[in-house]
C-alpha cells in the first residue's frame, strides 16, 4: 500500500514538475499581458537543447544551462515580434511552434539521433529522504524538482512584495497608465518574457532529461499548453499554480496507475484524460478574476 | 517682470501627414490658472503631451523654471516637477490605492514598504483635505474620488505644475465647486495650474488667463479680466462669431409615443442601477436626460432600447408593450437609438461606410433578397444618406476608421434618422465633436422633433441640455430627481438636482 | 500612382519580400547546419514544379490546406480562434471512412455525397463542442481547440488499433478499413494523383466569398467578428453566430479530411494529416483571410511541402526543415510594422550619426 501511494505521488511530482516550471514562468509573463502559446516550441526546443548539452559536454547541467539560454533567446525573439513590432501574440506564438518543431527534428536527426545522454541524477536529502512514503516523494529527486518547488514562493514574492512585481501586474492592466508614470513597458514586457523563455526552456530539458535521459521528436505533446491550462486554472498566481500542476500530475499518474488494469487496453481513453481534465478545468474556473485587463493587446506608444 | 514657471517656445508636433501643433508658445505665470482653450482636435491634449514627455519627437523649446528642459519621457517631466491628470484615468482600478500611488517611484526600494508611503499619502491627503484610504482597491472609488487620487499621486510626486485635462467632465456641479476650491488652495500655495477645457464658463469663473488653440495653432493669449463674456471667449475659439444659442420653434405636441413606468435594472455588477423610473416622452418635444455619467442614464437607455434586462416595470413604445423585447424586435417599433460610444456600439470601424450604414437595416427588403445583399442598391443609397447628412467623404467604399470624428458621427446619425423613427433615443449625440459638427447634429435633431418624433436625449453637457430641451429629466443614482420645464431650466435649479438634493 | 494601386501593391509586396527574407534566412541556416543549400533549394523547386508529377503533388498538398485554412478563417471572421482544424479533420476522416468502407447498397455519386456529408458533420460536431465550451462556460477556445485535437489523435489511435474500425486484413498496418472502390475520387491530371478534390476545394473557396461577403448571415459574422458590441446594437445574435461559424469552420476541416482519404490515401493511418490543421492557420493568415491570397498561400505552402519529400531523398536535408521555414513565413507575415521599425533605426542611427 505504501509503495503504491509512494509511486504514485512520485509519477504526480515527475509530471507536475515542468508543467510547475513552465507555468511559473508563464504567471509573470500573463500577469505583465502577454499570451503566450509559443511554450510549447520553446519546451520542445529546451527538450532538444538540454540533450545536446548534455551530449556535447558529458553532464546535464551543461545541458540545463544549454536549454536555459535557448528559452531565454527565444523569449527574447517572441518579444522582439509582439512587443517592438506588435504582431498578433496568437499567430507568433503559432509560428514559434511550428517553427520548434522542424528545428529540433532538423537538429535531432544531424546531431543526436535520439542517443541516450546523461539526465538529471537525484539528490536525495540526507536524513529527510530516508522518512516513509514522505522521504521518496518529496525528497528524493534531481535538483531541476526542488527548485522548481522553491521558485513558487519566491514567484509569489516577487509578484505581490517588490517593486518589479508591482511594476509587472500593472504593466498587464493598463500599459499606458505605467507609461504616464514613467515606467518602461517595453523594458518590462522583454524582461518576462525572456524570463518565461528561460523556464520553459528548462521545463522542456526536464522532459527529456528527467526520466528517459534522451529526445524524441514531439515529446513535449501538448505540455506547453497545459502549461498555459495549468496558468489559468490557478488563477496565475503562483501557489494555486503549483496546486494546479500538482493535481494535472495526478491525472496523468492515475492514467499509468490504470493501465495496469482491465481498463488497460483502451490506454489511448486513459491518455485523453489529462487533455480531458484540461478542458473540465478550463470550463470550471473560465470567469477568473486574477486574469489582467490588457491581456493579450500590444502597447502602442503614441 | 512676472515670473514663468513655463515657456513652451515654437512647439510642433506632426502625426504623420497630420500637423497637430503648429509653431505654439505658451507662458504661464507661477501661481496663476491658466486655462488652455479650444475645440475637439486644436491640439490641447497634444501640447500638454508633448510637455509631459509622452511623445518621442517634437520641434521647439520648453523652459521649466527658467532653465532648458530636456524632457525625453514622463520619469523627466515628474522629475521636474509637472503633473498631469488626464481626462481618462492613468489609475489601475484591480490595484489598490497605495500601490497606484507608488506606481514606478524612482525611490522605490527593491521590496516595496508600503505602510510608510501610505502614512506619508494619509498626511497629504489630510493637508488638502481629501482623504482616501490608501488600502482600498481603485475599483471601489468613486469617480469623483479618482479624480481626488490622480492629484494626489501628482502632488506625491511633489508637482509644482499640475495639468488637468478637461477635469469637470465628470463631475456633479457641487463636486466641480468643490474642484476649484481645491485649486485656490494650490494656487495660493504656490502652485501652478493649466486647465485643459472647452467649457468656456468654467474658464471665465475661475482662470486668471486663457491661451486659446485654433487647428493647431495659437488664436489668442488673453487675461480673463479683460473678457467681457463667454461669447467673446467662444469667438476667438472658433473665428466667428458664434450663435451660442439654437433657435427652436415652439412644441408642438403629439401622442404619448415612449412611455417607462416604474422601470428597475441592475448594472453590470448586479447593483440596482435604475430605480423605479417612471416617465413619458410626446412626439414633437425633445426630453433630455440630465445628469452626472454613471447615475443610471446608460443603464435606462439599454433597457428601453433592448440591450439589458429589466428587473421591474414596464416600456411601451406606440402603445405597445416593448419590455425585454430584444433589440430587433424594438428596432421594428420604430426606435432609431444614437448610441453613447459610436466606436464601441454604432459602426464597424474597419468596414466600409456602406457596410456600416447597413448596420440596422440589413434584412430589409430593399437591402436583401433571400439571403443576399444588394450592393448595388446599399452602394447608392449610401451615397444619397452622405449627401443628406453632409458626410465629407471620398467615397462609400472608404472605411469608417478613415473619417474624421464629425463625419463618422454625422453618418452614424444619418443612418438612424433616414429611417423615419417615430421614438428616437440619442445619447450624448454631439460628444467629442467640433462646434461646426454639433450644431448640425443638433439641428437634425430639432428636425426630427418638430416632425414628431418623440425624442429622448441624454447628455453631460448641461448647456445642451438646457438649449435643446423641452424638458429635462434629471437622474440621480438611479432615480428621478425631478423634471423641469425649459423655461425654468437654469444650472441653479438643475445642480443641486444632479447632485442629488430634492426641494 | 493612384493611392488604391500603391496600397494593393504594398499589401502584395510585403508578403513577397516576407518570403524572399525567409528563404535567405532559411538557407543560412542550412548552411550553420552544413547542408548544401543550393543543391537544397533546387531539389525544392524541382519537388514542386518540376514536372507533371511534381505539379500534380504539389497541388495534392494544396488541397487539404485550403479546407483547413478556410476552417481558420470563417472562424475568425466571426471572431473565433479556431486551432483545432486538425482535431475536427481527423474526426470527419473517421466518420467519412466509416461510410466510405462499411455502406452499401448506393449509387456512386450519392455514397460519395453521404461520404462528404458525414464527414462534414463530424468535423462540424467536434468543432460545435468548442463553441458551446465558450459560450456556456467561458473556456478559451485557444486551449480547448488544442486539448480536442490530442483527444481525437488518440481517437484516431483507438481507430486503427481495433475492430471494428481497424482494417483486419491480414499483416496490413494499422489503418482503419479502407473505403469501397466506387467512391474513390476520379485523377485530375492523368499521370498524377491529383484528385477531384482540388477542385472541390476551389469551389470552397468560392462558397467561402460568396457567404462571407453577399449574404445577410456572413455580414452578421464579420459584424460580430469585428465588433461584437455593434452586433449587439443592431440586433444580432452573438452566440448563434458564434455558434454557426465554429460549426462550419469544423465541418469543412472534416470535409478535409475526408477528402484526403477518399481522394488520396483511400484509408485513414495515424498521422495521415500531420501538421496540416497548423498550415492552414498560417496559410490563412498570409493569405489574409481572403479567398485569392488564401489559394497563392496554399499553393507556396505546398509547393514546399511536396518540394521538402524532393529535398529530404536528393540534398539529404530532413523534410520536417521545411517546417523551419513555414513558421518563419508566418513570423514575418505579420509583422506589418516591421519594416517600419527598421525604418525608425535606421533613421535613428543616421540621425545619431549626424550629430555625433
Amino acid at each position: 500500500m505504501a509503495d503504491l501511494i509512494t509511486n504514485f505521488l512520485s509519477a504526480d511530482i515527475r509530471t507536475a514538475t515542468p508543467l510547475i516550471l513552465a507555468a511559473l514562468g508563464l504567471v509573470m509573463s500573463e500577469r505583465a499581458g502577454i499570451v503566450n502559446i509559443g511554450t510549447e516550441g520553446i519546451m520542445l526546443t529546451g527538450a532538444l537543447l538540454g540533450c545536446l548539452g548534455s551530449f556535447l559536454w558529458g553532464s546535464s547541467f551543461a545541458g540545463a544551462l544549454l536549454a536555459i539560454a535557448g528559452g531565454g533567446l527565444m523569449g527574447f525573439i517572441f518579444a522582439f515580434f509582439t512587443v517592438s513590432i506588435r504582431a498578433n501574440q496568437i499567430v507568433v506564438g503559432m509560428g514559434f511552434n511550428i517553427f520548434a518543431g522542424g528545428f529540433t527534428i532538423t537538429l535531432n536527426r544531424l546531431l543526436l539521433s535520439g542517443a541516450k545522454v546523461s539526465g538529471f541524477p537525484d539528490y536525495p536529502i540526507p536524513l529527510l529522504s530516508k522518512l516513509p512514503i514522505l522521504g521518496e516523494v518529496l525528497f528524493n529527486w534531481p535538483i531541476p524538482v526542488y527548485l522548481t518547488f522553491l521558485a513558487v514562493p519566491l514567484s509569489w514574492f516577487v509578484l505581490h512584495k517588490t517593486n518589479t512585481g508591482l511594476k509587472i501586474r500593472a504593466v498587464g492592466e493598463n500599459p499606458k497608465a505605467c507609461d504616464t508614470v514613467g515606467i518602461n513597458v517595453f523594458r518590462n514586457r522583454y524582461g518576462v518574457l525572456i524570463y518565461s523563455g528561460m523556464m520553459a526552456g528548462m521545463a522542456g530539458a526536464f522532459v527529456s532529461m528527467g526520466q528517459l535521459s534522451s529526445f524524441t521528436e514531439g515529446m513535449v505533446a501538448g505540455k506547453g499548453f497545459m502549461a498555459l491550462a495549468v496558468c489559468v486554472f490557478g488563477n496565475y498566481s503562483p501557489v494555486s499554480v503549483m496546486l494546479a500542476g500538482i493535481f494535472f500530475g495526478a491525472a496523468d499518474a492515475l492514467k499509468y496507475r490504470l493501465l495496469t488494469t482491465s481498463i488497460g487496453g483502451y490506454y489511448q481513453f486513459l491518455n485523453m484524460l489529462p487533455y480531458f481534465i484540461t478542458i473540465v478545468a478550463l470550463c470550471v474556473f473560465a470567469r477568473r478574476s486574477n486574469k489582467p485587463a490588457g491581456s493579450g493587446i500590444a502597447y502602442r506608444k503614441e | 517682470m512676472a515670473e514663468y514657471i513655463l515657456e513652451m517656445k515654437n512647439i510642433t508636433k506632426r502625426f504623420a501627414s497630420v500637423v497637430a501643433n503648429e509653431d505654439v508658445s505658451l507662458s504661464i505665470e507661477k501661481g496663476e490658472v491658466h486655462a488652455l482653450l479650444g475645440e475637439n482636435g486644436a491640439g490641447k491634449s497634444t501640447l500638454m503631451n508633448c510637455l509631459y514627455g509622452m511623445y518621442d519627437s517634437y520641434e521647439g523649446e520648453i523652459y521649466f523654471d527658467n532653465k532648458l528642459a530636456n524632457i525625453q519621457g514622463p520619469k523627466n517631466a515628474i522629475d521636474l516637477g509637472i503633473g498631469m491628470v488626464h481626462q481618462h484615468f492613468m489609475l489601475i482600478p484591480a490595484l489598490t490605492v497605495i500601490e497606484n500611488v507608488v506606481l514606478g517611484l524612482k525611490d522605490n526600494k527593491r521590496v516595496l514598504d508600503l505602510v510608510s508611503a501610505a502614512e506619508k499619502f494619509v498626511q497629504l491627503g489630510r493637508k488638502y483635505n481629501m482623504e482616501i484610504d490608501p488600502w482600498i482597491k481603485v475599483e471601489q472609488l468613486s469617480v469623483g474620488q479618482q479624480q481626488r487620487l490622480e492629484i494626489l499621486k501628482a502632488l506625491y510626486r511633489n508637482a509644482k505644475l499640475l495639468i488637468l485635462d478637461e477635469p469637470t467632465a465628470v463631475l456633479t456641479p457641487g463636486e466641480v465647486d468643490g474642484l476649484f476650491e481645491m485649486m485656490a488652495t494650490l494656487t495660493s500655495e504656490g502652485h501652478t495650474v493649466i486647465f485643459i477645457s472647452h467649457k468656456l464658463n468654467e474658464i471665465m469663473k475661475i482662470c486668471d488667463s486663457c491661451t486659446i488653440l485654433r487647428l493647431g495653432k495659437v488664436a489668442a493669449t488673453v487675461a480673463i479680466k479683460d473678457i467681457k463674456n463667454r461669447q467673446e471667449l467662444a469667438a476667438l475659439m472658433v473665428g466667428r462669431e458664434v450663435r451660442l444659442t439654437t433657435q427652436k420653434a415652439p412644441v408642438k405636441l403629439f401622442g404619448e409615443k415612449l412611455v417607462v413606468k416604474s422601470l428597475s435594472c441592475n448594472s453590470d455588477r448586479g447593483l440596482p442601477a435604475v430605480k423605479d423610473v417612471s416617465f413619458k416622452v410626446r412626439g414633437g418635444e425633445i426630453l433630455g436626460i440630465c445628469g452626472v455619467d454613471g447615475n443610471g442614464q446608460s443603464e435606462l437607455v439599454h433597457c428601453i432600447t433592448g440591450l439589458r434586462k429589466v428587473t421591474g416595470g414596464q416600456i411601451f413604445i406606440n402603445n405597445s408593450e416593448a419590455t425585454n423585447l430584444n433589440p430587433r424586435q424594438i428596432l421594428k417599433l420604430g426606435v432609431s437609438h444614437i448610441p453613447e460610444d459610436r466606436h464601441k456600439y454604432g459602426m464597424v470601424g474597419s468596414m466600409k461606410i456602406d457596410e456600416n450604414l447597413s448596420l440596422i437595416s440589413y434584412k430589409e427588403a430593399l437591402y436583401s433578397k433571400n439571403g443576399l445583399l444588394k450592393w448595388k442598391w446599399i452602394r447608392s443609397h449610401s451615397k444619397e444618406v452622405c449627401d443628406d447628412y453632409n458626410v465629407k467623404t471620398p467615397s462609400v467604399q472608404e472605411a469608417a476608421n478613415n473619417l474624421s470624428g464629425g463625419n463618422q458621427q454625422k453618418f452614424v446619425v444619418g443612418r438612424e434618422l433616414e429611417r423615419s423613427p417615430s421614438v428616437l433615443i440619442a445619447v450624448h449625440p454631439s460628444r467629442g465633436l467640433d462646434i461646426g459638427a454639433t450644431k448640425y447634429i443638433q439641428s437634425q435633431i430639432i428636425k426630427q422633433r418638430d416632425n414628431g418624433t418623440a425624442v429622448m436625449m441624454v447628455s453631460t453637457e448641461l448647456d445642451e441640455l438646457i438649449e435643446l430641451s423641452d424638458r429635462i429629466l434629471v437622474m440621480y443614482e438611479g432615480e428621478v430627481m425631478g423634471i423641469v420645464e425649459q423655461k425654468d431650466a437654469k444650472r441653479e435649479t438643475l445642480g443641486p438636482l444632479m447632485a442629488g438634493i430634492k426641494e | 500612382m493612384k493611392k488604391k494601386t500603391r496600397q494593393g501593391l504594398i499589401s502584395l509586396g510585403f508578403p513577397l519580400l516576407s518570403i524572399l527574407v525567409v528563404l535567405v534566412l532559411g538557407a543560412l541556416i542550412m548552411m550553420a547546419m552544413g547542408y548544401d543549400v543550393g543543391k537544397a533549394y533546387m531539389s525544392l523547386l524541382n519537388g514542386a514544379f518540376g514536372n507533371r508529377n511534381s505539379i500534380g503533388e504539389t497541388f495534392i498538398q494544396v488541397t487539404p490546406l485550403l479546407f483547413t485554412a478556410l476552417s481558420y478563417a470563417i472562424a475568425l471572421r466571426c471572431g473565433l480562434i479556431n486551432l483545432g482544424a486538425e482535431g475536427q479533420l481527423y474526426i470527419g476522416a473517421i466518420c467519412g471512412s466509416m461510410a466510405g468502407a462499411h455502406l452499401s447498397g448506393l449509387p456512386g455519386i450519392l455514397h460519395i455525397l453521404v461520404i462528404l456529408l458525414t464527414g462534414f458533420m463530424g468535423g462540424a460536431l467536434w468543432g460545435l463542442i468548442v463553441g458551446i465550451l465558450k459560450i456556456h462556460f467561458g473556456a478559451s477556445e485557444l486551449i480547448t481547440t488544442i486539448m480536442l485535437n490530442y483527444i481525437a489523435l488518440e481517437l484516431v489511435s483507438y481507430c486503427v488499433t481495433n475492430a471494428p474500425f481497424k482494417d483486419m486484413t491480414k499483416g496490413a498496418a494499422p489503418r482503419m478499413t479502407s473505403v469501397t472502390d466506387a467512391v474513390k475520387l476520379p485523377s485530375i491530371l492523368p499521370g498524377t494523383r491529383l484528385h477531384a478534390g482540388f477542385i472541390l476545394a476551389l469551389i470552397g473557396v468560392v462558397g467561402y466569398y460568396i457567404f462571407m461577403w453577399r449574404t445577410t448571415k456572413g455580414y452578421e459574422m464579420r459584424v460580430i467578428g469585428l465588433n461584437p458590441n455593434a452586433g449587439k446594437y443592431s440586433g444580432m445574435n452573438i452566440k448563434s453566430n458564434g455558434l454557426l461559424s465554429i460549426f462550419i469552420a469544423g465541418g469543412i476541416a472534416g470535409l478535409g479530411g475526408v477528402i484526403q482519404i477518399i481522394g488520396l490515401t483511400y484509408y485513414l493511418t495515424e498521422g495521415f494529416a500531420a501538421n496540416l490543421g497548423f498550415s492552414g492557420v498560417a496559410v490563412a493568415l498570409l493569405g489574409g483571410c481572403h479567398p485569392l491570397g488564401m489559394i497563392a498561400s496554399a499553393i507556396l505552402f505546398g509547393a514546399l511541402n511536396a518540394g521538402g519529400v524532393k529535398m529530404q531523398l536528393l540534398a539529404g536535408v530532413p523534410s520536417a526543415s521545411i517546417y523551419m521555414i513555414q513558421g518563419m513565413i508566418i513570423l514575418f507575415a505579420v509583422s506589418r510594422e516591421l519594416f517600419k521599425w527598421l525604418g525608425n533605426k535606421a533613421k535613428a542611427l543616421t540621425g545619431g550619426m549626424a550629430n555625433g
